[in-house]
């Protein structure tokens, strides 16, 4: 694997490698000294165009753990503001010598013209590019759903993720049909209809517009056995997309009642969300706080799988000794 | 806009095919064909004193010269994508001897002053004639009509307006410049996107913009406008193009309009005649042009409003970028693609070698008729004798892959670089003058 752009490009076999070198990983983090000399003497580039603490950090933390030294270029206040483009900055970064670059972008497509335009031959991994792709929040999430309904083995065969709210603009939305597909989990996309894609039709899944029948085990895949609430932005609520907040949360937020029924139907189910979470919108407090939600844990597995996914990129590279593996 | 000096050198050219019929012998003198068939060798005898080239025709196909009525020359402006000059000879190397140059410079081609100026440079380049097209608005704005009559008036005698870039989307303003192009039989030439639809779109709206996360722009959005138009141009009369025709609905709007008698023309481009939005797929902003790219059932239609004459003609929308502004993510790019040099083969290997169109309907389609819309008088003319030595002579054998490195243009933004195309212009004629000579291009006068 040279480069991670896109949950599509991984086969089951690799998806679940990927998934599997994540759980040797997330061992290695239990222990009091979590750092591993993986990756020791490489450069990882964090280069973020848009902001994202929460991501950023996550790789940091995973590049930091497996020793790689970490630069973080971030748009706000650097030379990209003044014009330069991303050609220009992308064969600067390589040019100080980055062995890596992690890539955040508000355009769509941004990581797979670095990748292939010809501008540099360095790994890049997608953190995250417009409404199109975000691969290891994907991975993290199939992650965490394989330790709770697949005892953190193989793959999701036959198990149910129903996925809530802004699909339309949504890489997570994205990325996670994909490997969840891949992966031979089915998927029920849950979303107002203005907050579809044209063209959702032809995805590897299912969608309806109904969130309680789709809890109720309405839909042709039975009851869940875990919903995942996607973030509504800011700018959503005010493009028209929905009359109110309030209408919103009424049809498609995760309440308590909601959530109790969740709990009656599928005792076993998790509840998901990506973050940042706007707590009393797309989902309660009591949702948020309960028992089967798993925010907090998909934070920590974020580090593990994108550990996972550094070290896969950049095996094979010189400076990398593979019997260094944890 | 007649040559500053008429040739003296005399062409005769044997065993070439006009319009792909029998071959036969064409003699270019004075600036018209001064004989065809059996006079023409004799004629050429009688030219005492002149030069006289012969112009082996053999395998030739002989048509009228190419007028596009959608080129963006980018002069006053961008020099640094297109020139006036580079813009026309690009023209010439595909085949064109006329070009409608768009309004959307900078400064924009919204009165006398910049027409004239822009029809000038086209005169001094002498590569192609340059037909300036003057903006419906001022500014493109789309707020207030542009001295229309003006530049009507002017010397660049400009007959087809546009805010091309921009659709005239308020519909009193439309209604008004179809109404007022009346009084000197001009011709709106409308850019059909609704912008409320279309805000911040990228590509084509449909499963691939689904997948891979780029902003659609829906058929609906260039179809609503051609609707309205359509049915403003029977209410009040006035002279309707539209621009860029892409989307199977938008052909059955004009074909419904065309049944009713509505005065609509339609051109669609040789991209949305040949290429489909799963090329986005690369995010290769080469593919990002307005309106975007379609799919395959929406290229079928376009070749079937084209075939059965719904669709009047194939006009370029040759849109050259410098290299910086494709160079980028493609949301950060600009929208468009070259196609002066590549038109004549896409439409050869669209439409005639699938057994489509003959040869006549080439040059019906790629210079009678746009000669006729933007009232070019001498262009897009039979060939026969007496007729402006306006012609170009084609050679549909050839197959060449596509190099924009090798193009005339400034820009290099060919979205059909590697692909293998048929056919070459072989030799290009402006009123009895070469641009192209055997393939390679001629100096001319003032260039």
């Amino acid at each position: 694997m040279k480069h991670l752009l896109d949950a599509r490009d991984l086969t089951r076999d690799e998806a679940v490698s990927l998934l599997d070198t994540a759980e040797a990983m997330a061992q290695t983090q239990s222990r009091q000294i979590k750092k591993l000399p993986a990756l020791r003497g490489l450069t990882v580039v964090n280069l973020f165009f848009e902001d994202s603490t929460r991501t950023r950090i996550s790789f940091e933390a995973a590049a930091k753990r497996l020793s790689a030294d970490v630069i973080n270029f971030s748009a706000k206040g650097s030379s990209v503001s003044k014009g330069e483009s991303l050609k220009d900055t992308a064969q600067t970064l390589r040019a100080i010598g980055a062995d890596a670059v992690v890539v955040r972008h508000s355009a769509s497509g941004a990581p797979h013209r670095l990748a292939h335009a010809g501008w540099i031959d360095t790994p890049v991994v997608n953190a995250g590019d417009g409404t199109h792709q975000h691969p290891t929040q994907a991975l993290l999430d199939a992650f965490t759903l394989r330790r709770h309904l697949s005892d953190g083995q193989g793959d999701l065969a036959g198990r149910h993720v129903v996925i809530v709210g802004d699909v339309l603009h949504s890489r997570v939305a994205r990325s996670n049909v994909e490997l969840l597909h891949t992966l031979g989990a089915r998927v029920t996309l849950v979303a107002p209809p203005t907050l579809l894609p044209v063209g959702v039709e032809e995805w590897t899944c299912d969608t309806s517009f109904d969130l309680d029948a789709t809890i109720a085990g309405d839909a042709a895949a039975g009851a869940p056995d875990a919903v995942m609430m996607l973030r509504v932005q800011r700018e959503r609520m005010n493009g028209g997309f929905f009359p109110s907040e309030l209408e919103y949360s009424r049809r498609y937020g995760l309440d308590s009642g909601r959530l109790a029924r969740l709990e009656s139907v599928s005792p076993h189910a998790i509840v998901m969300h990506p973050g940042p979470m706007n707590r009393g919108l797309e989902i309660s407090a009591e949702a948020a706080d309960s028992p089967r939600s798993t925010v907090v844990e998909q934070v920590s597995n974020g580090v593990s799988v994108r550990m996972a996914v550094l070290y896969t990129v950049l095996a094979g590279h010189a400076g990398t000794s593979q019997e260094e593996l944890p | 806009m007649t040559a500053p000096t008429t040739p003296t050198t005399a062409y005769l050219v044997t065993g070439v095919s006009p319009l792909g019929g029998e071959p036969t012998d064409l003699l270019l003198a004075d600036g018209v064909i001064a004989a065809v068939g059996a006079d023409a060798a004799a004629a050429a005898k009688d030219r005492d004193g002149d030069d006289l080239v012969v112009v082996d025709g053999t395998g030739l196909i002989a048509l009228p010269g190419l007028v596009d009525l959608h080129t963006h020359l980018r002069e006053p402006g961008r020099e640094d994508a297109e020139t006036i000059l580079t813009g026309t000879r690009s023209a010439a190397a595909g085949g064109f001897t006329a070009v409608h140059a768009m309004a959307n410079t900078s400064p924009v081609a919204d009165t006398a002053g910049v027409v004239e100026q822009v029809w000038r440079l086209g005169r001094d380049a002498g590569y192609a004639d340059v037909i300036p097209v003057g903006a419906v608005t001022v500014g493109l704005g789309g707020e207030r009509l542009a001295e229309l009559g003006a530049m009507a008036d002017s010397a660049a005698r400009v007959r087809v307006f546009s805010d091309d870039g921009k659709c005239v989307h308020d519909p009193v303003l439309m209604r008004r410049a179809l109404e007022y192009t009346k009084a000197f039989d001009g011709v709106v030439a409308q850019h059909a996107q609704e912008p409320r639809l279309t805000e911040g779109s990228q590509m084509h709206e449909g499963t691939v913009s689904a997948e891979i996360g780029l902003a659609g722009w829906p058929a609906v959005a260039e179809e609503a406008i051609i609707a309205r138009d359509v049915l403003l141009a029977e209410h009040v009369g006035g002279r309707l193009h539209v621009q860029h025709l892409s989307t199977a609905g938008s052909v059955e709007i004009v074909r419904w309009a065309k049944e009713r008698g509505i005065d609509v023309t339609a051109e669609a481009t040789p991209h949305h005649l040949l290429l489909t939005d799963e090329l986005a797929r690369s995010y290769d902003p080469v593919y990002k042009v307005n309106p975007p790219l379609r799919t395959a059932e929406d290229v079928a239609a376009v070749r079937a409003g084209l075939a059965d004459g719904t669709i009047d003609v194939v006009a370029t929308d040759h849109a050259p970028h410098a290299l910086q502004d494709k160079d980028c993510e493609w949301s950060a790019a600009a929208f468009g693609m070259t196609g002066l040099e590549t038109a004549l083969s896409v439409v050869q290997q669209v439409m005639v070698d699938s057994g489509l169109f003959t040869w006549a309907d080439v040059a019906r389609v790629l210079s009678v008729e746009p000669a006729r819309i933007g009232g070019l008088a001498d262009h897009g003319r039979p060939l026969e004798a007496g007729e402006p030595a306006t012609i170009v002579l084609y050679d549909p054998a050839a197959r060449r892959t596509v190099a924009p490195a090798e193009h005339h243009s400034r820009s290099r933004n060919s979205p059909y670089a590697g692909l293998e195309l048929p056919g070459r212009v072989r030799w290009t004629f402006l009123r009895g003058r070469p641009t192209v000579a055997d393939g390679e291009l001629a100096p001319v006068a003032g260039a």
